[in-house]
């Protein structure tokens, strides 16, 4: 039947503007412009050894030498949480590549394997919901033991079954779309409509998940970190920063605001971004 | 000229019949659930390495003979072939027995038993905050023309980033520390159930008021919308009468993933404010490697994840005529 | 003289710098109907919404009279406005799932208007919520009450919309698209009741894209266009003798009762497809349906989408297949293509099996048949460009005899232009014409056409036809017309096959089937049909 809708008229008198860069998506791109010359060179940013010791220096709040403070061994905080930001992103990074290539598999099984595997699939990651958020992660480590990578895994596998189901989903939905249709019509191989239309189609959103995904992941091994079950206290890593510092919050906030502002920061930026992309690849919001 | 009634007479007819079928597949479904999460739980122990009876009597640093060892061995059942020990766990199961603690020496249940409620407790006042103030939000933000608009949004998004360890410590920071009103630990009552509470439900709250402002806001410019406007209905007739209900749909239907959110960041929070509790057991458990407490915690909260999912389910349907009619539309 | 019902001298509407609405003048006497006619983009719908002041966030109306019942409209505050709409005046939307709140049922919906503008008591709104849906037809009243309008069929939901807008018995109700989204037996009824309303003296304002059903109801009719009135006067003189081009090209765009090959475009050449005998009669069916059955399970029941159907199409015909929704046409459609696996019964495609082949054997003989959508945006890729398209479909044709873009491009009457823009920047017209190149591109001898015009503003789907009559008349093309329009299907097909309920209940040549339709299903088809009252 017509669709003729109602909001034709008002679509029609509002007109659809090109939208440029908004102030919050700019400062997220700055934000993670930082963030990747933190991990590149660390040293282009911050000048003072995150690791030297300095009795006489401890607890200082933040100044012009110290930016955020030192602490309770006199290292410069700031240069520690540079130092720190490839370690952080490189868990988030690879927990949610990890969880992508599950998810992906699960989701490829699901959407392709005919309907038995499909069933089946579904049953699984429906079970692997049922250890709603860190709990899987915490099985993995109290199996595998804990440490940074342990925790980058167990981060990763917690987030798969997710992945899985929005790459189902999307799989399902572009295979009974109407231009995968045409295409069968017009007589072109599975082959061909797999490559040329399903695929792509299928994957760019997902790249858009997995920038909203690290902000998550980053989180998460924070979190276990923080708990004594990811990367341990010496390490410049932010989770762990946190943790150590969480002793002088009465005294010295500095230790544990600014790692957390970092993580904070992180998340907000990799969700704006995120956004505007799924805007901007045609995602309704 | 009366097909429309005809058909949903038949509707009726059938209405008890399709609720009857909706719980047994749900159910059927919540027990293959269970079973599977036992199951998996089982198996993935054994991946351990090591020998659990070294686990049971302190680690291979225990230095255990030869004779205790065997009799932890007949003690546990683990001397039994795989299979049989996974049977019998299945059974000991069924009968609500989750095994010993290796640790504590109690058994899993009684111990597991006493600590459930104090989570639940502090899951659902989190799950009600996070509720009532995404819901004030989300009023709000879209009531109020485009300034309230992106700070609204700016406020979903900066809580909905707060992790709760942080969050916890900042709380503590000013509100103990600093200004002395709430007490940092949680032991009991009332006054220290606060600062957990906030620390749950405020990531909680940016989330779910990002999904009720965008449903609110879906809801305003559909047609239904306009006739209501068209017949003299107010703002705050058509905010009151239409779009709250519209927008608390998927709050509801979030809500049984949200309390696993929550249970899950009760780990964090309760061991923060020294809280007794599920997550503060299990974080205890997993540093200690104590096998029986990490299953019965996470087969109870798997148990508790799909109650409530059956439970958000059932008030979807009964809050959303259309899940119900779904299968009658064309 | 009494005074008229509603006044409007000189209206405006603007959105920032965009008027979409420019010095509207119009009267609506109590008991007459008066239609504002237009497509897409002409203002019509803020028009009725301006009249409602509710033409939404950051309007600006301006008009130097604009009075209903001798009341001044243009300086209402906004709490007059609540005063004025639902007493003063009645809006009925096209009916939609969501016309009424899906979540809140039919009683409290219609009963609102009345808690909101009097003092009746809660048995008071009840019983004159029961009176009013009684009064526009709807079978047990009582029971309606409790029903939500997911529950109703879309002509009892069209029936809820209208007694919501009587039910405070204003004056002046304005029915935006009423009847658009509805089958041509229901879009009947609903405009009986409509002239029912009209005759209790109550002034309705029809708000329409569609001049056959404007001709069945209203007194006078107001063309606009692009925000202006084109051309107003009394319905009758206004389709006997329109004054403006527009009006007259807007008319002659209607294909109701228009022969065969006759242009629906003035000044455009009228081409009938020359059906040589070399394609009749030397050879047999180009495409030939068996007994097809199709069964689908809906809620544990299951029905027969398609039951027991069987047709031919001759090569250079078109087969018009007509019927109202759920009768199983776009099933036919799918099974026609071999897109879903016939139950029972089989597709012939020159004589040859095509529908019972393995799908990997029938792929290369897919090129030999083509389609087009209602909803051509969906069928495209989203990340496509026209050319990546065109070039897409052009690898299934027969090497050696490839046209290019250029060509395709040129064959519908697309400028080459376009070759580079994405479909979701192209006009409903547009795309169209893009996902008819898309079909010739392989060299069918046979294109389904599923709706193919439904979606478009008339003028646009009188172009459309055209081109496919002319596509026709050039290549010797054989259609399978799937519509839901009598009218169209009239104009486009050879022959007619009419669907209730998953069977054909009558073919026959289109004259036939509609001036002499013998199964009754189809004689209320044609009879319930709005057709422009038009001169012989």
């Amino acid at each position: 039947m017509s669709e003729l809708d109602l909001r034709t008229a008002a679509a029609s008198a509002a007109p659809v503007r090109r939208r440029r860069a908004s102030v919050g998506e700019m400062l997220a791109g700055l934000f993670v412009l930082f963030l990747l010359v933190a991990t590149v060179a660390p040293g282009a940013i911050s000048w003072i050894d995150p690791n030297a010791i300095s009795a006489r220096e401890a607890f200082q709040p933040p100044s012009l030498a110290h930016w955020f403070g030192t602490d309770e061994s006199g290292r410069d905080i700031y240069s520690r949480v540079v130092a720190g930001t490839s370690t952080s992103l490189l868990i988030g990074v690879s927990a949610t590549a990890i969880g992508l290539v599950l998810g992906l598999g699960l989701g490829v099984l699901a959407g392709f394997g005919g309907r038995a595997l499909d069933f089946t699939v579904n049953r699984v990651i429906e079970v692997l919901f049922a250890f709603p958020g860190l709990l899987l992660a915490l099985l993995v480590i109290v199996i595998a033991g804990p440490g940074p990578v342990t925790a980058t895994i167990a981060v990763g596998l917690s987030t798969a079954p997710g992945y899985g189901r929005i790459v189902r989903g999307q799989l399902v939905s572009i295979r009974s779309s109407g231009y995968v249709e045409s295409a069968r019509v017009l007589g072109h191989s599975p082959a061909r409509v797999l490559t040329r239309h399903i695929l792509p189609n299928a994957l760019a959103p997902l790249l858009v998940l997995a920038t909203l995904g690290i902000g998550q992941a980053v989180v998460w091994a924070a979190a276990l970190s923080y708990l004594g079950l990811g990367a341990q206290p010496p390490a410049a890593e932010w989770g762990a920063m946190l943790s150590a510092g969480r002793t002088y919050i009465g005294t010295a906030w500095w230790l544990t605001v600014f790692p957390g502002l970092m993580i904070v920061l992180t998340t907000i930026a990799t969700t704006v971004l995120g956004r505007s992309l799924t805007r901007r690849t045609g995602g309704t919001r | 000229m009366t097909p429309g009634l005809q058909t949903t007479n038949r509707v009726d007819r059938s209405r008890s019949h399709r609720v009857l079928r909706w719980l047994l597949v749900r159910l059927g479904g919540a027990a293959f659930v269970l079973w599977a999460v036992a199951t998996l739980t089982f198996f993935a122990i054994r991946l351990i390495p090591g020998d659990p009876a070294e686990a049971v009597l302190g680690g291979p640093g225990s230095q255990a003979s030869q004779e205790t060892l065997d009799q932890v061995r007949r003690d546990y059942g683990l001397d039994l072939p795989l299979g049989v020990q996974y049977l019998n766990a299945l059974g000991r199961l069924l009968t609500g027995d989750l095994g010993t603690s290796y640790a504590l020496k109690v058994p899993v249940a009684d111990l597991l038993s006493a600590q459930l409620g104090g989570t639940l407790i502090l899951a659902f006042s989190a799950l009600l905050v996070a509720w009532a103030s995404a819901l004030a939000l989300s009023l709000w933000s879209t009531g109020g023309g485009r300034i309230a608009g992106s700070v609204g949004q700016a406020i979903e998004l900066t809580a909905a980033a707060l992790p709760h360890f942080w969050l916890a410590t900042v709380l503590i920071a000013i509100f103990s520390s600093a200004l002395g009103w709430l007490p940092p630990v949680s032991t009991g009552g009332v006054l220290g159930l606060i600062l957990p509470t906030v620390t749950l439900a405020i990531p909680l709250a940016g989330f779910l008021a990002q999904v009720m402002r965008e449903t609110m806001l879906d809801t305003l410019d559909a047609p239904f919308i306009v006739s209501a406007r068209a017949r003299g209905e107010s703002e705050g007739g058509i905010r009151l009468r239409h779009a709250l209900r519209h927008a608390s749909l998927p709050a509801i239907s979030l809500s049984g993933w949200a309390l696993g959110y929550l249970i899950s960041g009760a780990v964090v929070v309760e061991t923060i404010f020294a809280r007794p509790g599920l997550g503060r057991t299990l974080l205890q458990a997993v540093t200690l490697r104590d096998v029986p407490i990490v299953t019965g915690v996470v087969l109870l909260v798997a148990l508790v994840y799909i109650v409530m999912t059956i439970l958000t389910d059932a008030a979807s349907r009964l809050a959303d005529p259309r899940l119900r009619t779904a299968e009658g539309e064309r | 003289m009494t005074a008229p019902l509603l006044e409007v001298t000189g209206l405006s509407v603007a959105f920032g710098d965009t008027t979409v609405v420019q010095d509207l003048t119009f009267t609506v006497e109590p008991g007459q109907c008066v239609a504002l006619v237009g497509e897409s983009g002409s203002g019509k719908s803020v028009t009725a919404r301006s009249l409602l002041g509710l033409a939404g966030r950051g309007s600006h109306i301006s008009a130097s009279r604009m009075q209903l019942s001798g009341r001044d409209l243009t300086t209402a505050s906004e709490r007059d406005w609540r005063r004025i709409r639902g007493p003063e005046i009645g809006l009925v939307l096209q009916d939609a799932l969501v016309s009424l709140d899906p979540l809140r049922p039919l009683g409290r919906e219609i009963g609102d208007s009345l808690r909101l503008h009097s003092t009746l008591s809660a048995t008071a709104v009840r019983a004159r919520v029961i009176e009013v849906l009684r009064q526009v037809g709807m079978p047990d009243p009582e029971r309606a009450l409790t029903l939500r309008s997911g529950e109703l069929s879309g002509g009892l939901r069209q029936r809820a919309l209208i007694a919501a807008a009587l039910a405070l018995d204003p004056p002046l109700v304005i029915a935006d698209e009423p009847t658009t989204a509805l089958d041509v037996t229901i879009q009947a009824r609903i405009l009986d009741l409509l002239t029912e309303v009209k005759s209790r003296g109550t002034g309705i304002l029809l708000i329409s894209h569609d001049l056959a059903v404007v001709s069945a109801i209203a007194d006078r009719v107001v063309v606009m266009k692009d925000g202006r009135i084109v051309e107003a006067g009394p319905t009758r003189a206004l389709l006997e003798s329109p004054r403006e081009e527009y009006t007259r090209r807007l008319i002659a765009a209607v294909p109701t009762d228009k022969p065969r090959g006759t242009p629906l475009v003035p000044g455009s050449t009228g081409v009938l497809p020359a059906r040589s005998s070399r394609w009749t009669d030397a050879v047999g069916p180009v495409l030939e349906a068996r007994s097809l059955v199709k069964t689908y399970s809906r809620a544990g029941d299951r029905f027969r989408a398609v039951n027991d159907v069987s047709f031919e199409v001759a090569r250079g015909e078109t087969l018009g297949l007509v019927g109202e929704s759920g009768s199983g046409k776009t099933t036919v459609a799918r099974l026609a293509l071999a897109l879903t696996r016939a139950d029972e019964g089989d597709v012939l495609l020159d004589g040859a099996p095509f529908s019972t082949m393995r799908e990997r054997d029938r792929r290369p003989l897919r090129s030999r048949i083509g389609a087009i959508y209602q909803d051509s945006l969906s069928s495209f890729d989203p990340r496509y460009s026209v050319r990546r398209i065109l070039t897409d479909a052009l690898d299934t044709a027969p090497v050696g005899d490839r046209s290019t873009v250029a060509e395709l491009l040129d064959a519908v009457g697309l400028p080459t232009g376009v070759a580079e823009s994405r479909p979701l920047f192209l006009s409903g017209g547009q795309r169209q014409r893009v996902s008819i190149a898309r079909a010739l591109a392989a060299r069918p001898e046979l294109i389904v056409c599923d709706e193919p015009v439904s979606a478009l503003d008339v003028t646009v789907q009188a172009q459309v036809l055209d081109l496919l009559n002319r596509l026709q008349a050039e290549r010797g093309l054989s259609y399978l017309f799937i519509s839901h329009d009598l009218g169209v299907v009239r104009h486009m097909s050879d022959r007619v096959a009419v669907m209730k309920d998953g069977r054909i209940v009558e073919t026959g040549t289109a004259t036939d089937v509609f001036t002499d339709p013998q199964h009754p299903y189809t004689a209320r088809l044609v009879s319930d049909a709005p057709r422009l009252t038009l001169p012989s």
